[in-house]
């Protein structure tokens, strides 16, 4: 290798190296700034400051859907520890259901969550229709109790 | 000089790309379009409906082969860029300028299809969660790129500057692909993994894989068609150009 050629080569590797040294650090920073989202626990547990706007997320516990006067409707989402009462006046998204992780955006009004939109988070599962119910009736007779025995497994 | 740099020079010599892309080009198209139309079938048609998201999850036939290639073709066009930085090698410098108009359309299109697959099922078409927005910082580089090598007059120059931006903006490759893992995101998780049992049933996958089969040939020969154009652009005047256009010439006149 000629000395411009390797000249050249250490000096691309060296602006490399910096740049995912640069980004690395920028990545670590929004780590702990960068939240997408709070999960109900998280918020009992005073995480989020006073009057703020964010994102809450967790999975819409088992048979809380109340369904009010037209588009009016209040849910409970559970993270597993902590439960957090949602109410909502909008359209849902079409996975919305029992048990579907969702995500939504608004604020506390005293100990529920006013929400402005409700999006749906779908897993990174696909499977077959047939396979599926197949599964959960597999898994109901043996009385497994897995993630897989609800409709989204 | 042993076997292989051999090989390397001589396909790195204009008149030598310029023959073997002339002769590739038709079979690759020819292969991705048949590929693509047996995979689309197969994924639109024959594949079952999913247990959750029943028709509307077919978009991914298209969605996921188009967004594994706006990073492979970044991670090619980067591959390229470095070679022409360090070697400046001129058939590298246009494979990595050429690479970056289709990775750039095949950004385009896994943002469009998100967003069209996202209203319905998310309930929303845009989010600023890391996935999306890596994504569409994604598309911005390329468009740097792009932008960048149009700007320069010198097509060597220009080709050099922009590999450098290119090259710079891999730090971003790693960012899309993990952002999932590394955030709270709305968008969900990988699917198909090379390490550990994919998620998704084989009934589905098969169509999935040959699309992405098809997109990468596809890539490929469209790579190769423009870097052609640009070969004969960037050589003109020289003698194996004339012998051609005069070959040519007789062909039609």
């Amino acid at each position: 290798m000629t000395p411009t050629r390797k000249r050249r080569l250490i000096m691309i590797g060296a602006i490399l190296i910096a740049a995912a040294a640069a980004t690395t650090l920028i990545v670590l920073a929004l780590q702990q700034n960068m939240t997408y989202l709070f999960t109900p626990s998280e918020i009992l547990a005073g995480k989020v400051p006073d009057g703020a706007r964010f994102r809450i997320g967790g999975m819409v516990k088992q048979g809380s859907v109340e369904r009010g006067q037209s588009l009016t409707v209040a849910f409970v989402v559970t993270d597993g520890d902590g439960d957090m009462r949602v109410e909502y006046n909008g359209i849902l998204p079409d996975l919305f259901r029992d048990n579907q992780s969702v995500i939504a955006t608004g604020s506390m009004q005293g100990n529920h969550f006013l929400a402005t939109e409700v999006l749906a988070k779908h897993d990174e599962n696909y499977v077959p229709r047939d396979v599926a119910e197949a599964m959960s009736k597999a898994h109901r007779k043996h009385d497994v109790p897995v993630e897989a025995d609800k409709p989204t497994p | 000089m042993n076997t292989l740099s051999l090989w390397f020079h001589k396909f790195g010599s204009p008149p030598t790309f310029y023959r073997l892309s002339r002769l590739l080009c038709p079979w690759l198209f020819a292969a991705a379009c048949l590929i693509g139309a047996v995979g689309l079938y197969a994924g639109l048609v024959l594949a079952p409906a999913d247990y959750q998201q029943s028709d509307a999850y077919r978009i991914i036939f298209i969605h996921v082969p188009c967004a594994w290639m706006s990073l492979f073709a970044y991670i090619f066009m980067a591959a390229n860029a470095f070679i022409a930085v360090v070697w400046r090698i001129k058939i590298s410098e246009i494979l990595a300028m050429t690479s970056a108009p289709v990775g750039a359309m095949f950004t385009a299109v896994t943002l469009l299809t998100g967003a069209i697959w996202g209203k319905p099922m998310w309930g929303t078409w845009w989010t600023w969660d890391a996935r999306l927005t890596s994504e569409l910082v994604l598309l911005f580089l390329y468009l740097g790129v792009i932008g960048l090598y149009s700007a320069i007059e010198d097509r060597r120059q220009a080709a050099r500057a922009a590999s450098f931006l290119g090259l710079i903006g891999i730090v971003n490759v790693p960012i899309v692909h993990f952002s999932v893992n590394w955030w709270n995101t709305l968008h969900q998780g990988s699917t198909v993994r090379l390490l550990g049992p994919s998620r998704i049933d084989a009934s589905m996958l098969w169509p999935l894989l040959l699309m992405a089969l098809a997109t990468h040939i596809w890539f490929f020969a469209s790579v190769l068609a423009r870097s052609r154009t640009s070969v004969l652009e960037q050589e003109s005047g020289k003698e194996w150009v004339r012998e051609i256009v005069q070959a040519q010439g007789v062909r039609h006149g």
